[in-house]
């Protein structure tokens, strides 16, 4: 048996080394990876996908530990992506979400993958939501993705998410002011953690109030609760709140968003396999080196280059 | 289609410690390095290690231990590698381990062990040239 089939297997029969692997091919982006989405895509489409974002410290992790174990205790399996940045200057990365979780490591209806997003721009929907493919395939019914919302990835998570749980803490309050253009519109569900701290209520007003200016006719109104993730208080409402959102998928909405998702994916596939296939082929003829050089020289700027690229595309 | 392979590294700390600051500045370096770091966190079961090892499929496993239970832990540590069948895992050790034990650490497969004060070059180092990727 192939490589990609053997992995297909494992995932397929719940083989943790197997689905480990295959998150790893994902990750790589190596040539195997389509392979293998494509062979599991019919497996996939039964987990509830669960985005967790919110600022640095809110205490998303800790969050999602007790999550977790509430989930368990209804019988639910759990597959958890943490992602985390890669440094732009080292390429490093420090991957510390799961220290939170490492409770359920050896817990076999749990899998934890902490991933770096590796500088993706964009690109990191795709491994992302492909990772989610293997974990859905292998029969976890519940995934759960955190993410630190800042730029880009606020809008990644809303991509691969059924639903959107925004995580704040009082003590942020001017993140809250420089986050809540991009986050305060993704969130299906906020959460105000921390809620033992004194000021807490004051957060929560603020975020109520933020979402009440929103007057936009929607047929879903997110909620703000409030927790204590490190007690677990309030984590019981919480997953009411995500039971109560699924429920609201499930009668119509769920079919929406899906459209507007296999669209947005197979327009980002395109560009993929077009803006690959273009570059192969340019490095193939050599005319890729020759193309930066003109940067690197200033003969020309990259739109231009990019220019020259397209005209020769098109006129042969 | 561009294959973007990166050395994971889990850190991780068994036994009884209560404080992991060597097992940090270890974490800074290789990060640092380019590579990606996986934290356990403090008292950890071999159990833990090894199944975390196995979830993140990373190339390397740091071990840090400073209370001196290292003799009970590896071995255990080592034979769950060996169990499920990891044997690509290049395995180190670092902390305050006795010069006597190091041989019998490097005999159950522990690649190297660290002593307190290496230079994190040295260790990053050794790390490029002997993770398997
Ligand atoms: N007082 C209080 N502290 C909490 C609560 N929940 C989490 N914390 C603490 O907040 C800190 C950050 O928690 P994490 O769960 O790591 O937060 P995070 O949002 O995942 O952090 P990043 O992944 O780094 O963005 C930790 O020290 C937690 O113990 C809570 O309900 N109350
Ligand atoms: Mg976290």
């Amino acid at each position: 048996m192939g490589q990609v089939a053997q992995l297909v297997q494992g995932v397929l029969r719940r083989n943790r080394r197997s689905i480990a692997k295959a998150i790893t091919v994902i990750e790589n982006n190596e040539p195997e990876a389509p392979k293998i989405v494509a062979q599991l895509f019919q497996k996939t489409g039964k987990a509830h996908v669960i985005g967790i974002t919110g600022p640095t410290g809110s205490g998303k992790s800790t969050l999602i530990e007790k999550l977790i174990r509430e989930l368990r205790k209804s019988g639910k399996t759990v597959g958890v992506i943490a992602v985390d940045p890669t440094s732009p200057f080292t390429g490093g990365a420090f991957l510390g979400d799961r220290v939170r979780m490492q409770e359920h490591s050896t817990d076999e209806g749990v899998f934890i993958r902490s991933m770096a997003n590796r500088n993706a721009t964009g690109g990191l929907s795709r491994a992302t939501k492909d990772v989610i493919r293997i974990l859905d395939a292998s029969g976890k019914d519940v995934i759960i993705v955190e993410t630190v919302g800042a730029g880009q990835s606020e809008v990644e998570i809303v991509k691969v998410s059924n639903t959107v749980i925004v995580v704040l803490a009082p003590g942020l309050g001017d993140d809250i002011q420089a986050i809540k253009a991009g986050i305060m519109e993704i969130g299906d569900i906020f959460v105000v953690n921390k809620a033992d701290r004194q000021n807490a209520n004051k957060t929560w007003s603020e975020v109520q109030a933020m979402l009440e200016m929103n007057t936009e006719e929607k047929s879903w109104k997110p909620s703000v609760l409030k927790t204590k993730a490190l007690t677990g208080e309030g984590i019981a409402e919480l997953l009411a709140r995500i039971e109560e959102h699924r429920e609201y998928l499930k009668k119509g909405a769920f079919e929406v968003h899906r459209k507007g998702e296999a669209e947005t994916e197979l327009v980002e596939a395109i560009k993929q396999k077009i803006v690959e296939s273009i570059i192969a082929d340019l490095r193939h003829t050599g005319e890729w080196e020759k193309l930066k050089q003109k940067i690197l020289t200033k003969e020309a700027d990259p739109y231009s280059v990019a220019d020259e690229v397209l005209k020769k595309l098109v006129h042969g | 289609m561009t294959a973007e392979r990166k050395i994971r590294v889990l850190i991780a700390k068994p036994g009884l410690d209560s404080h992991d600051r060597g097992a940090k500045i270890v974490a800074r370096a290789l990060r640092d390095a380019g590579m990606e770091i996986i934290y356990t966190g403090l008292r950890q079961t071999p159990e833990q290690i090894v199944e975390t090892a196995l979830q993140e499929d990373v190339n390397v496993i740091g071990l840090s231990i400073l209370s001196g239970a290292h003799k009970v832990l590896f071995p255990k540590i080592m034979e769950l590698i060996k169990e499920k069948g990891m044997d690509d895992v290049l395995v180190f050790a670092g902390g305050i381990i006795p010069q006597e034990d190091i041989r019998d650490l490097k005999r159950i497969g522990i690649k190297e062990v660290f002593g307190p004060g290496t230079p994190t070059g040295t260790l990053v180092e050794f790390v490029q040239e002997n993770a398997k990727r």
